[in-house]
Protein backbone atom coordinates (compact mmCIF):
# COMPACT_ATOMS: atom_id res chain seq x y z
CA UNK A 1 0.00 0.00 0.00
CA UNK A 2 1.33 3.42 -0.99
CA UNK A 3 0.32 5.82 1.81
CA UNK A 4 0.43 8.74 -0.60
CA UNK A 5 -2.39 7.12 -2.58
CA UNK A 6 -4.19 4.55 -0.43
CA UNK A 7 -5.37 4.10 3.13
CA UNK A 8 -6.26 1.21 5.39
CA UNK A 9 -9.58 2.14 6.95
CA UNK A 10 -12.24 0.71 9.16
CA UNK A 11 -15.84 1.41 8.13
CA UNK A 12 -18.82 0.83 10.40
CA UNK A 13 -21.83 0.06 8.21
CA UNK A 14 -25.25 -0.98 9.52
CA UNK A 15 -23.66 -1.85 12.85
CA UNK A 16 -20.93 -4.05 11.36
CA UNK A 17 -17.25 -3.17 11.24
CA UNK A 18 -15.34 -3.71 7.99
CA UNK A 19 -11.58 -3.34 7.50
CA UNK A 20 -10.49 -2.49 3.97
CA UNK A 21 -7.78 -0.79 1.98
CA UNK A 22 -9.03 1.88 -0.38
CA UNK A 23 -7.54 4.12 -3.01
CA UNK A 24 -8.03 7.58 -1.45
CA UNK A 25 -10.14 8.53 -4.48
CA UNK A 26 -12.81 5.97 -3.55
CA UNK A 27 -16.11 7.51 -2.58
CA UNK A 28 -18.20 6.02 0.20
CA UNK A 29 -20.70 5.08 -2.52
CA UNK A 30 -18.15 3.03 -4.43
CA UNK A 31 -16.77 1.49 -1.23
CA UNK A 32 -20.28 0.32 -0.28
CA UNK A 33 -21.09 -1.07 -3.72
CA UNK A 34 -17.73 -2.36 -4.97
CA UNK A 35 -15.92 -3.33 -1.76
CA UNK A 36 -18.73 -4.35 0.61
CA UNK A 37 -21.29 -5.64 -1.94
CA UNK A 38 -23.96 -3.38 -0.47
CA UNK A 39 -25.58 -2.52 -3.79
CA UNK A 40 -28.82 -1.12 -2.36
CA UNK A 41 -27.27 2.35 -2.48
CA UNK A 42 -27.47 3.54 -6.10
CA UNK A 43 -25.22 5.65 -8.30
CA UNK A 44 -27.22 8.15 -10.32
CA UNK A 45 -25.49 11.39 -11.24
CA UNK A 46 -22.37 10.82 -9.09
CA UNK A 47 -22.19 14.58 -8.48
CA UNK A 48 -24.54 15.28 -5.60
CA UNK A 49 -27.52 16.37 -7.66
CA UNK A 50 -29.90 13.38 -7.75
CA UNK A 51 -29.88 11.86 -4.25
CA UNK A 52 -29.94 8.21 -5.40
CA UNK A 53 -26.81 7.58 -3.29
CA UNK A 54 -28.31 8.96 -0.06
CA UNK A 55 -27.19 7.17 3.12
CA UNK A 56 -27.24 8.15 6.79
CA UNK A 57 -23.93 9.29 8.32
CA UNK A 58 -24.15 9.33 12.11
CA UNK A 59 -27.91 9.36 11.58
CA UNK A 60 -27.92 12.29 9.17
CA UNK A 61 -28.61 11.93 5.46
CA UNK A 62 -25.71 12.59 3.11
CA UNK A 63 -24.75 12.07 -0.54
CA UNK A 64 -22.36 9.11 -0.45
CA UNK A 65 -21.06 10.01 -3.93
CA UNK A 66 -19.39 13.16 -2.53
CA UNK A 67 -18.18 11.55 0.68
CA UNK A 68 -14.69 10.07 0.45
CA UNK A 69 -14.50 6.62 2.05
CA UNK A 70 -11.21 7.52 3.71
CA UNK A 71 -12.90 10.49 5.40
CA UNK A 72 -15.69 8.27 6.74
CA UNK A 73 -13.58 6.34 9.24
CA UNK A 74 -15.01 6.63 12.73
CA UNK A 75 -18.51 7.46 11.55
CA UNK A 76 -21.61 5.27 11.59
CA UNK A 77 -22.98 4.55 8.12
CA UNK A 78 -26.56 3.35 7.64
CA UNK A 79 -27.63 2.22 4.18
CA UNK A 80 -31.04 1.12 2.93
CA UNK A 81 -29.99 -2.43 3.89
CA UNK A 82 -29.83 -1.33 7.51
CA UNK A 83 -33.08 0.63 7.75
CA UNK A 84 -35.42 -2.25 8.59
CA UNK A 85 -35.66 -3.89 12.02
CA UNK A 86 -34.72 -7.44 11.02
CA UNK A 87 -37.58 -8.74 8.88
CA UNK A 88 -39.87 -5.91 9.91
CA UNK A 89 -39.83 -3.09 7.38
CA UNK A 90 -39.23 0.45 8.54
CA UNK A 91 -42.49 2.47 8.41
CA UNK A 92 -41.02 4.50 5.54
CA UNK A 93 -40.34 1.32 3.55
CA UNK A 94 -43.85 0.04 4.28
CA UNK A 95 -45.38 3.35 3.23
CA UNK A 96 -43.48 3.36 -0.08
CA UNK A 97 -44.94 -0.13 -0.74
CA UNK A 98 -48.44 0.80 0.37
CA UNK A 99 -48.59 4.00 -1.67
CA UNK A 100 -46.55 2.97 -4.74
CA UNK A 101 -43.83 5.54 -4.05
CA UNK A 102 -41.85 4.52 -7.13
CA UNK A 103 -42.01 3.29 -10.68
CA UNK A 104 -38.66 1.89 -11.87
CA UNK A 105 -37.26 1.87 -8.34
CA UNK A 106 -33.78 3.16 -9.09
CA UNK A 107 -34.09 6.26 -6.90
CA UNK A 108 -36.09 4.47 -4.20
CA UNK A 109 -33.33 3.49 -1.77
CA UNK A 110 -32.14 7.10 -1.76
CA UNK A 111 -35.69 8.37 -1.39
CA UNK A 112 -36.27 6.04 1.57
CA UNK A 113 -33.04 6.96 3.38
CA UNK A 114 -33.78 10.63 2.77
CA UNK A 115 -37.38 10.31 3.98
CA UNK A 116 -36.29 8.56 7.17
CA UNK A 117 -34.06 11.54 7.91
CA UNK A 118 -36.64 14.13 6.82
CA UNK A 119 -39.09 12.80 9.41
CA UNK A 120 -36.42 12.93 12.12
CA UNK A 121 -35.27 16.43 11.11
CA UNK A 122 -38.83 17.72 11.25
CA UNK A 123 -39.42 16.03 14.59
CA UNK A 124 -36.26 17.73 15.88
CA UNK A 125 -37.77 21.11 14.98
CA UNK A 126 -35.56 21.93 12.01
CA UNK A 127 -37.20 24.55 9.77
CA UNK A 128 -37.05 24.36 5.97
CA UNK A 129 -37.24 26.81 3.08
CA UNK A 130 -41.00 26.10 3.04
CA UNK A 131 -41.38 27.21 6.67
CA UNK A 132 -43.16 30.57 6.74
CA UNK A 133 -41.52 31.83 9.95
CA UNK A 134 -38.22 30.26 11.02
CA UNK A 135 -38.01 32.09 14.35
CA UNK A 136 -38.13 29.62 17.24
CA UNK A 137 -41.04 31.42 18.93
CA UNK A 138 -43.15 30.73 15.83
CA UNK A 139 -43.09 27.03 16.73
CA UNK A 140 -42.79 24.08 14.36
CA UNK A 141 -44.73 24.05 11.12
CA UNK A 142 -46.73 20.90 10.26
CA UNK A 143 -45.10 18.46 7.83
CA UNK A 144 -47.56 19.24 5.04
CA UNK A 145 -47.11 18.49 1.34
CA UNK A 146 -45.18 21.73 0.67
CA UNK A 147 -42.79 20.95 3.51
CA UNK A 148 -42.29 17.38 2.29
CA UNK A 149 -41.67 18.49 -1.29
CA UNK A 150 -39.11 21.07 -0.17
CA UNK A 151 -37.35 18.76 2.28
CA UNK A 152 -37.23 15.92 -0.29
CA UNK A 153 -35.97 18.18 -3.12
CA UNK A 154 -32.52 16.59 -3.00
CA UNK A 155 -33.98 13.34 -4.34
CA UNK A 156 -34.94 13.31 -7.99
CA UNK A 157 -37.27 10.71 -9.50
CA UNK A 158 -37.05 10.62 -13.28
CA UNK A 159 -40.21 8.48 -13.47
CA UNK A 160 -42.00 11.35 -11.75
CA UNK A 161 -43.51 9.33 -8.93
CA UNK A 162 -43.50 12.41 -6.73
CA UNK A 163 -47.21 12.44 -5.94
CA UNK A 164 -46.99 8.95 -4.43
CA UNK A 165 -43.65 9.68 -2.76
CA UNK A 166 -45.16 12.69 -0.96
CA UNK A 167 -48.10 10.52 0.19
CA UNK A 168 -45.74 7.81 1.42
CA UNK A 169 -43.62 10.25 3.40
CA UNK A 170 -46.70 11.89 4.92
CA UNK A 171 -48.06 8.48 5.91
CA UNK A 172 -44.77 7.35 7.44
CA UNK A 173 -44.54 10.60 9.39
CA UNK A 174 -48.07 10.05 10.70
CA UNK A 175 -47.18 6.48 11.69
CA UNK A 176 -44.14 7.72 13.58
CA UNK A 177 -46.17 10.37 15.36
CA UNK A 178 -48.84 7.81 16.35
CA UNK A 179 -46.16 5.39 17.57
CA UNK A 180 -44.52 8.18 19.53
CA UNK A 181 -47.66 9.16 21.35
CA UNK A 182 -48.70 5.51 21.91
CA UNK A 183 -45.30 4.62 23.34
CA UNK A 184 -44.89 7.85 25.25
CA UNK A 185 -42.19 9.11 22.92
CA UNK A 186 -40.15 5.94 22.39
CA UNK A 187 -38.99 5.14 18.88
CA UNK A 188 -38.54 2.14 16.66
CA UNK A 189 -41.99 0.65 17.23
CA UNK A 190 -43.42 -0.77 14.04
CA UNK A 191 -47.05 0.27 13.70
CA UNK A 192 -49.19 -1.12 10.90
CA UNK A 193 -50.40 1.67 8.64
CA UNK B 1 -9.03 11.81 -10.97
CA UNK B 2 -5.45 12.39 -9.90
CA UNK B 3 -4.20 10.22 -7.05
CA UNK B 4 -3.81 12.07 -3.76
CA UNK B 5 -2.63 11.59 -0.20
CA UNK B 6 -4.99 12.03 2.75
CA UNK B 7 -4.22 13.31 6.23
CA UNK B 8 -6.57 14.09 9.07
CA UNK B 9 -5.75 17.10 11.27
CA UNK B 10 -6.63 17.02 14.95
CA UNK B 11 -6.01 20.67 15.81
CA UNK B 12 -5.79 23.97 13.95
CA UNK B 13 -1.98 24.52 14.05
CA UNK B 14 -1.47 20.93 12.88
CA UNK B 15 -3.87 21.50 9.97
CA UNK B 16 -1.98 24.60 8.87
CA UNK B 17 1.37 22.78 9.26
CA UNK B 18 0.14 19.77 7.28
CA UNK B 19 -1.05 21.96 4.43
CA UNK B 20 2.39 23.59 4.26
CA UNK B 21 4.03 20.21 3.58
CA UNK B 22 2.78 20.16 0.01
CA UNK B 23 2.29 23.15 -2.32
CA UNK B 24 -0.53 21.24 -4.01
CA UNK B 25 -2.38 20.40 -0.78
CA UNK B 26 -5.96 21.49 -0.12
CA UNK B 27 -8.13 21.52 2.98
CA UNK B 28 -11.09 19.12 2.89
CA UNK B 29 -14.22 20.20 4.77
CA UNK B 30 -17.58 18.71 3.83
CA UNK B 31 -16.21 18.05 0.34
CA UNK B 32 -19.49 18.85 -1.41
CA UNK B 33 -17.79 21.25 -3.81
CA UNK B 34 -14.14 20.13 -3.76
CA UNK B 35 -14.78 16.40 -4.34
CA UNK B 36 -17.18 17.27 -7.15
CA UNK B 37 -14.54 19.50 -8.78
CA UNK B 38 -11.89 16.79 -8.35
CA UNK B 39 -14.11 14.36 -10.24
CA UNK B 40 -14.37 16.75 -13.18
CA UNK B 41 -10.68 17.62 -13.10
CA UNK B 42 -11.17 21.29 -12.24
CA UNK B 43 -9.31 20.61 -8.98
CA UNK B 44 -6.40 18.16 -8.75
CA UNK B 45 -4.76 18.37 -5.33
CA UNK B 46 -1.85 16.09 -4.41
CA UNK B 47 -2.83 16.00 -0.73
CA UNK B 48 -6.07 16.50 1.16
CA UNK B 49 -5.85 17.73 4.74
CA UNK B 50 -9.16 16.79 6.35
CA UNK B 51 -10.26 19.56 8.73
CA UNK B 52 -13.80 18.37 9.30
CA UNK B 53 -12.93 16.84 12.67
CA UNK B 54 -11.35 20.00 14.06
CA UNK B 55 -12.94 21.38 17.24
CA UNK B 56 -14.55 24.26 15.33
CA UNK B 57 -18.12 22.98 15.37
CA UNK B 58 -19.65 25.29 17.97
CA UNK B 59 -21.96 28.30 17.76
CA UNK B 60 -21.46 30.59 20.75
CA UNK B 61 -22.57 34.00 21.95
CA UNK B 62 -19.61 36.19 22.92
CA UNK B 63 -19.62 38.58 25.89
CA UNK B 64 -20.32 41.54 23.56
CA UNK B 65 -23.34 39.74 22.09
CA UNK B 66 -21.61 38.75 18.86
CA UNK B 67 -22.40 35.33 17.46
CA UNK B 68 -19.31 33.20 16.87
CA UNK B 69 -19.81 30.41 14.33
CA UNK B 70 -17.13 27.75 14.00
CA UNK B 71 -15.84 26.96 10.51
CA UNK B 72 -16.84 23.29 10.62
CA UNK B 73 -20.42 23.96 11.74
CA UNK B 74 -22.57 22.33 9.08
CA UNK B 75 -25.09 24.33 7.10
CA UNK B 76 -27.85 22.26 8.75
CA UNK B 77 -26.70 23.01 12.28
CA UNK B 78 -26.28 26.70 11.46
CA UNK B 79 -29.78 26.96 9.99
CA UNK B 80 -31.40 25.10 12.90
CA UNK B 81 -29.61 27.01 15.64
CA UNK B 82 -32.20 28.81 17.84
CA UNK B 83 -29.94 31.83 18.37
CA UNK B 84 -29.44 32.26 14.61
CA UNK B 85 -33.16 31.85 13.96
CA UNK B 86 -34.02 34.41 16.64
CA UNK B 87 -31.39 37.04 15.97
CA UNK B 88 -30.53 36.61 12.26
CA UNK B 89 -33.53 34.84 10.66
CA UNK B 90 -32.35 35.88 7.17
CA UNK B 91 -29.23 33.77 7.73
CA UNK B 92 -31.29 30.67 8.48
CA UNK B 93 -33.49 31.39 5.46
CA UNK B 94 -30.46 31.91 3.22
CA UNK B 95 -28.83 28.65 4.29
CA UNK B 96 -32.09 26.73 3.86
CA UNK B 97 -32.53 28.24 0.40
CA UNK B 98 -29.29 26.61 -0.72
CA UNK B 99 -28.58 23.07 -1.91
CA UNK B 100 -30.48 20.04 -0.51
CA UNK B 101 -30.93 18.53 2.94
CA UNK B 102 -28.22 15.96 2.21
CA UNK B 103 -25.71 18.57 1.07
CA UNK B 104 -26.49 20.92 3.97
CA UNK B 105 -25.69 18.09 6.38
CA UNK B 106 -22.24 17.73 4.81
CA UNK B 107 -21.31 21.30 3.87
CA UNK B 108 -19.50 23.57 6.32
CA UNK B 109 -19.48 27.32 6.95
CA UNK B 110 -15.80 27.68 6.07
CA UNK B 111 -16.23 25.75 2.84
CA UNK B 112 -19.28 27.77 1.89
CA UNK B 113 -17.22 30.97 1.76
CA UNK B 114 -14.66 29.25 -0.48
CA UNK B 115 -17.02 27.47 -2.86
CA UNK B 116 -16.40 28.06 -6.51
CA UNK B 117 -18.61 29.60 -9.17
CA UNK B 118 -21.07 27.41 -11.05
CA UNK B 119 -20.24 29.12 -14.37
CA UNK B 120 -20.48 26.29 -16.90
CA UNK B 121 -17.22 27.28 -18.59
CA UNK B 122 -15.34 27.13 -15.29
CA UNK B 123 -16.70 23.63 -14.69
CA UNK B 124 -15.82 22.32 -18.16
CA UNK B 125 -12.10 21.63 -18.54
CA UNK B 126 -12.51 21.42 -22.34
CA UNK B 127 -13.34 25.16 -22.38
CA UNK B 128 -11.15 28.21 -21.87
CA UNK B 129 -11.66 30.01 -18.53
CA UNK B 130 -9.55 32.77 -17.04
CA UNK B 131 -10.48 31.72 -13.53
CA UNK B 132 -9.33 28.12 -14.10
CA UNK B 133 -6.50 28.73 -16.60
CA UNK B 134 -5.38 32.39 -16.35
CA UNK B 135 -5.05 34.01 -19.77
CA UNK B 136 -7.09 31.39 -21.63
CA UNK B 137 -10.09 33.66 -22.17
CA UNK B 138 -13.72 34.01 -21.07
CA UNK B 139 -16.24 32.36 -23.42
CA UNK B 140 -19.13 33.47 -21.20
CA UNK B 141 -18.89 37.09 -22.36
CA UNK B 142 -20.13 36.19 -25.84
CA UNK B 143 -21.66 32.85 -24.86
CA UNK B 144 -23.97 31.40 -22.25
CA UNK B 145 -24.24 34.07 -19.57
CA UNK B 146 -27.91 34.37 -18.69
CA UNK B 147 -27.07 33.75 -15.03
CA UNK B 148 -23.83 35.74 -14.86
CA UNK B 149 -22.83 38.97 -13.15
CA UNK B 150 -24.28 42.42 -13.74
CA UNK B 151 -22.13 44.29 -11.23
CA UNK B 152 -18.37 44.81 -11.04
CA UNK B 153 -17.38 42.13 -13.56
CA UNK B 154 -14.48 42.58 -15.95
CA UNK B 155 -13.65 41.58 -19.50
CA UNK B 156 -11.66 38.72 -17.93
CA UNK B 157 -14.49 37.08 -15.99
CA UNK B 158 -18.23 37.57 -15.55
CA UNK B 159 -18.89 34.69 -13.12
CA UNK B 160 -20.98 35.03 -9.97
CA UNK B 161 -20.38 33.75 -6.46
CA UNK B 162 -22.94 31.01 -5.83
CA UNK B 163 -23.43 31.26 -2.05
CA UNK B 164 -26.75 32.07 -0.40
CA UNK B 165 -25.26 31.96 3.11
CA UNK B 166 -22.64 34.53 2.10
CA UNK B 167 -25.30 37.06 1.10
CA UNK B 168 -26.79 37.07 4.60
CA UNK B 169 -23.31 37.13 6.16
CA UNK B 170 -22.45 40.16 4.01
CA UNK B 171 -25.61 41.97 5.12
CA UNK B 172 -24.71 41.41 8.78
CA UNK B 173 -21.07 42.60 8.63
CA UNK B 174 -19.50 39.18 9.16
CA UNK B 175 -15.84 38.95 10.13
CA UNK B 176 -13.88 35.88 9.04
CA UNK B 177 -11.45 34.36 11.54
CA UNK B 178 -8.41 32.69 10.01
CA UNK B 179 -5.28 30.90 11.18
CA UNK B 180 -1.93 31.08 9.41
CA UNK B 181 1.56 29.86 10.26
CA UNK B 182 1.91 33.18 12.12
CA UNK B 183 -1.16 32.54 14.26
CA UNK B 184 -4.77 33.74 14.29
CA UNK B 185 -6.01 36.78 12.39
CA UNK B 186 -9.27 38.38 11.24
CA UNK B 187 -10.55 39.51 7.89
CA UNK B 188 -13.85 41.39 7.42
CA UNK B 189 -16.05 39.65 4.84
CA UNK B 190 -16.22 43.01 3.02
CA UNK B 191 -12.48 42.63 2.32
CA UNK B 192 -12.46 38.85 1.96
CA UNK B 193 -13.33 38.63 -1.75
CA UNK B 194 -11.02 40.38 -4.20
CA UNK B 195 -12.26 42.49 -7.11
CA UNK B 196 -12.27 40.51 -10.39
CA UNK B 197 -10.02 42.87 -12.35
CA UNK B 198 -7.55 40.97 -14.51
CA UNK B 199 -6.95 38.27 -11.86
CA UNK B 200 -10.22 36.29 -11.64
CA UNK B 201 -8.22 33.24 -10.49
CA UNK B 202 -7.38 35.12 -7.27
CA UNK B 203 -10.72 35.02 -5.53
CA UNK B 204 -10.00 35.97 -1.94
CA UNK B 205 -7.58 37.78 0.32
CA UNK B 206 -6.66 34.72 2.40
CA UNK B 207 -2.91 34.56 2.97
CA UNK B 208 -1.34 31.43 1.41
CA UNK B 209 -1.94 28.37 3.56
CA UNK B 210 -4.50 30.09 5.80
CA UNK B 211 -7.34 28.10 7.34
CA UNK B 212 -10.74 29.66 7.99
CA UNK B 213 -11.57 28.91 11.62
CA UNK B 214 -14.86 30.73 12.00
CA UNK B 215 -17.18 33.60 11.23
CA UNK B 216 -18.33 36.25 13.71
CA UNK B 217 -21.55 38.20 13.38
CA UNK B 218 -21.56 41.41 15.44
CA UNK B 219 -24.67 42.01 17.53
CA UNK B 220 -27.19 43.82 15.31
CA UNK B 221 -30.71 44.43 16.66
CA UNK B 222 -31.92 45.30 13.13
CA UNK B 223 -31.15 41.73 12.04
CA UNK B 224 -33.93 40.30 14.20
CA UNK B 225 -36.37 41.53 11.55
CA UNK B 226 -34.73 40.19 8.43
CA UNK B 227 -35.61 37.98 5.50
CA UNK B 228 -33.89 36.23 2.61
CA UNK B 229 -35.62 35.73 -0.71
CA UNK B 230 -34.26 33.80 -3.66
CA UNK B 231 -35.46 33.66 -7.25
CA UNK B 232 -34.44 30.56 -9.20
CA UNK B 233 -35.46 28.52 -12.20
CA UNK B 234 -37.17 25.76 -10.21
CA UNK B 235 -38.89 25.77 -6.83
CA UNK B 236 -36.05 24.18 -4.85
CA UNK B 237 -32.47 22.87 -5.04
CA UNK B 238 -31.17 25.32 -7.65
CA UNK B 239 -28.76 28.22 -7.63
CA UNK B 240 -30.14 31.75 -7.57
CA UNK B 241 -30.83 33.97 -10.54
CA UNK B 242 -31.06 36.74 -8.00
CA UNK B 243 -31.45 36.87 -4.25
CA UNK B 244 -31.67 39.39 -1.44
CA UNK B 245 -30.99 39.51 2.27
CA UNK B 246 -32.79 42.42 3.89
CA UNK B 247 -33.15 43.73 7.43
CA UNK B 248 -35.20 46.78 8.33
CA UNK B 249 -35.92 48.87 11.39
CA UNK B 250 -38.79 51.29 10.81
CA UNK B 251 -40.30 53.74 13.30
CA UNK B 252 -43.20 56.06 12.53
CA UNK B 253 -42.75 55.45 8.82
CA UNK B 254 -39.06 56.38 8.87
CA UNK B 255 -36.17 54.01 8.16
CA UNK B 256 -33.94 53.94 11.24
CA UNK B 257 -31.61 51.14 10.11
CA UNK B 258 -31.45 48.92 7.06
CA UNK B 259 -29.22 46.14 5.71
CA UNK B 260 -29.31 44.99 2.10
CA UNK B 261 -27.21 42.47 0.22
CA UNK B 262 -27.74 40.78 -3.16
CA UNK B 263 -26.76 37.36 -4.45
CA UNK B 264 -26.05 36.06 -7.97
CA UNK B 265 -25.20 39.52 -9.29
CA UNK B 266 -21.42 39.70 -8.84
CA UNK B 267 -18.26 37.71 -8.11
CA UNK B 268 -18.96 38.20 -4.41
CA UNK B 269 -22.00 38.64 -2.18
CA UNK B 270 -23.02 42.22 -2.95
CA UNK B 271 -23.57 44.53 -0.01
CA UNK B 272 -25.83 47.33 -1.25
CA UNK B 273 -24.37 50.23 0.69
CA UNK B 274 -25.53 52.92 -1.76
CA UNK B 275 -29.10 51.74 -1.34
CA UNK B 276 -28.72 51.58 2.44
CA UNK B 277 -27.43 55.18 2.54
CA UNK B 278 -30.28 56.35 0.31
CA UNK B 279 -32.83 54.76 2.64
CA UNK B 280 -31.51 55.57 6.11
CA UNK B 281 -33.47 58.40 7.74
CA UNK B 282 -35.93 58.57 4.85
CA UNK B 283 -39.52 57.41 4.37
CA UNK B 284 -40.35 53.70 4.33
CA UNK B 285 -42.36 53.83 1.11
CA UNK B 286 -42.35 51.74 -2.05
CA UNK B 287 -41.18 54.81 -4.00
CA UNK B 288 -38.20 55.30 -1.69
CA UNK B 289 -37.35 51.59 -1.84
CA UNK B 290 -37.40 51.66 -5.65
CA UNK B 291 -35.27 54.80 -5.76
CA UNK B 292 -32.73 53.21 -3.43
CA UNK B 293 -32.58 50.08 -5.58
CA UNK B 294 -32.06 52.25 -8.64
CA UNK B 295 -29.22 54.09 -6.89
CA UNK B 296 -27.48 50.77 -6.26
CA UNK B 297 -28.20 49.32 -9.68
CA UNK B 298 -27.11 52.42 -11.61
CA UNK B 299 -23.68 50.77 -11.80
CA UNK B 300 -25.10 47.57 -13.34
CA UNK B 301 -23.68 46.57 -16.72
CA UNK B 302 -25.80 43.70 -17.96
CA UNK B 303 -24.72 41.59 -20.91
CA UNK B 304 -26.97 40.51 -23.80
CA UNK B 305 -28.78 37.78 -21.88
CA UNK B 306 -28.81 38.78 -18.20
CA UNK B 307 -30.44 42.20 -18.31
CA UNK B 308 -33.49 40.73 -16.57
CA UNK B 309 -31.49 40.72 -13.32
CA UNK B 310 -31.72 44.51 -13.00
CA UNK B 311 -35.53 44.69 -12.65
CA UNK B 312 -35.47 41.37 -10.78
CA UNK B 313 -33.26 42.78 -8.04
CA UNK B 314 -35.15 46.09 -8.05
CA UNK B 315 -38.44 44.25 -7.57
CA UNK B 316 -36.94 42.10 -4.81
CA UNK B 317 -35.78 45.21 -2.93
CA UNK B 318 -39.22 46.82 -3.11
CA UNK B 319 -41.09 43.63 -2.22
CA UNK B 320 -38.88 42.60 0.70
CA UNK B 321 -38.66 46.07 2.26
CA UNK B 322 -42.42 46.55 1.84
CA UNK B 323 -43.08 43.23 3.59
CA UNK B 324 -40.68 44.07 6.41
CA UNK B 325 -42.34 47.49 6.82
CA UNK B 326 -45.75 45.85 7.06
CA UNK B 327 -44.44 43.34 9.61
CA UNK B 328 -43.06 46.19 11.71
CA UNK B 329 -46.47 47.87 11.70
CA UNK B 330 -48.18 44.74 13.07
Amino acid sequence: MDPTKSSAISLRVNGERHSLTVDNRTTLLDALREHLDLTGTKKGCDQGQCGACTVLLDGRRANSCLQLAVATEGREVTTVEGIADGERLHPVQQAFLDFDGYQCGYCTSGQICSAVAVIEEHAAGWPSAATADVRPEAGPSPLDDDEIRERMSGNLCRCGAYVSIVRAVAEAAAVREAADSAAGGSRGERVTA
Amino acid sequence: MREFGYKRATDVPEAVALLATDPEARFLGGGTNLVDLMKTGVESPALLVDVRGLPLDRIEVADDGALKIGATVTNSDLAADPEVRRRYPALTEAVLAGASGQLRNMATVGGNLLQRTRCGYFGDTAQPCNKRVPGSGCPALAGEHHNHAILDWSEHCVATHPSDMGVALAAFDAVVSIHTADGPAELPLSEFYLPVGDTPHRENALPPGALITGVTLPAAPVAARSRYRKVRERASFAFANGSIAAALDVEDGTVRDVRLAFGAVASRPWRARKAERALTGGPATAEAFAAAADAELAAAEPLAHNGYKVPLIRNLVVAMLTELTQEAAR
